[in-house]
């Protein structure tokens, strides 16, 4: 199994990565996946979500979920 | 109730009208119809618009969506939801989304439109890139307050 990680938006864009796979091994929260996938620091304003729902980033992660990070939304 | 996310053009008042017709059941019960139609503008920010991109979280936004309008729909005591979400590129004028609402008084079906606005503003996981008359392109930061 791996963590599947998305990014969205211009948030896709400035870490030049829209899917990744990662190894569980060292992943405790979404802020090691954030660590493992970009080179920067979390910008304030970037959402969340662990398999489809919004969390915050000390939110734990497990073997053969689904992060996903984003910019704050501009639908409808 | 249905939700839809499309990349397919979306006529407002066909769609109300036919998904209206669906629904004799509710004939007689409803009171109240309430409608929100946005749309988009030519202009953002001091800037001319030509076009627009709409991008989202598939899975997330339906979700996020159906989950939204349940609980929407328990809060007020609502009889049916319509609501439709366009995705991918646009043009000024077109219809981006539509929430309808029915319900038995005229507070609720105001109230719960709003509120399902709202929160889909808020919290559905959508982006909007825009391209300048000018040229080049911009991501949209935020919405505009309510």
């Amino acid at each position: 199994m791996t963590i599947e990680v998305k990014f969205f938006a211009s948030l896709r864009e400035r870490v030049g990565h829209s899917d990744l796979q990662l190894e569980p091994a060292g992943i405790t929260t979404v802020t090691d996946v954030w660590q493992q996938c970009t080179r920067e620091a979390m910008p304030a304003n970037v959402l969340m979500a662990v398999n489809l729902e919004y969390v915050q980033s000390g939110h734990p992660v497990h073997d053969g979920d689904e992060v996903a990070f984003f910019p704050p939304v501009t639908g409808g | 109730m249905q939700i839809e996310i499309t990349t397919d053009p979306i006529s407002p008042w066909q769609r109300l009208d036919s998904y209206q017709q669906q629904m004799p059941g509710l004939v007689g019960k409803v009171g109240a119809s309430a409608v929100f139609v946005g749309s988009m503008r030519d202009f953002n920010e001091d800037e001319s618009i030509s076009a627009m991109r709409l991008e989202h979280y598939p899975a997330m936004t339906l979700k996020y969506l159906q989950d939204l309008v349940n609980q929407t729909m328990q809060q007020w005591s609502l009889l049916d939801v319509l609501l439709l979400h366009r995705v991918g590129e646009v043009t000024p004028g077109d219809t981006i989304v539509l929430v309808a609402v029915w319900s038995a008084h005229r507070a609720e079906a105001f109230a719960a439109c709003r509120h399902l606005m709202e929160e889909l503003k808020s919290r559905a996981p959508f982006w909007k890139q825009e391209t300048l008359r000018e040229g080049g392109r911009r991501w949209v930061g935020k919405n505009t307050p309510g």
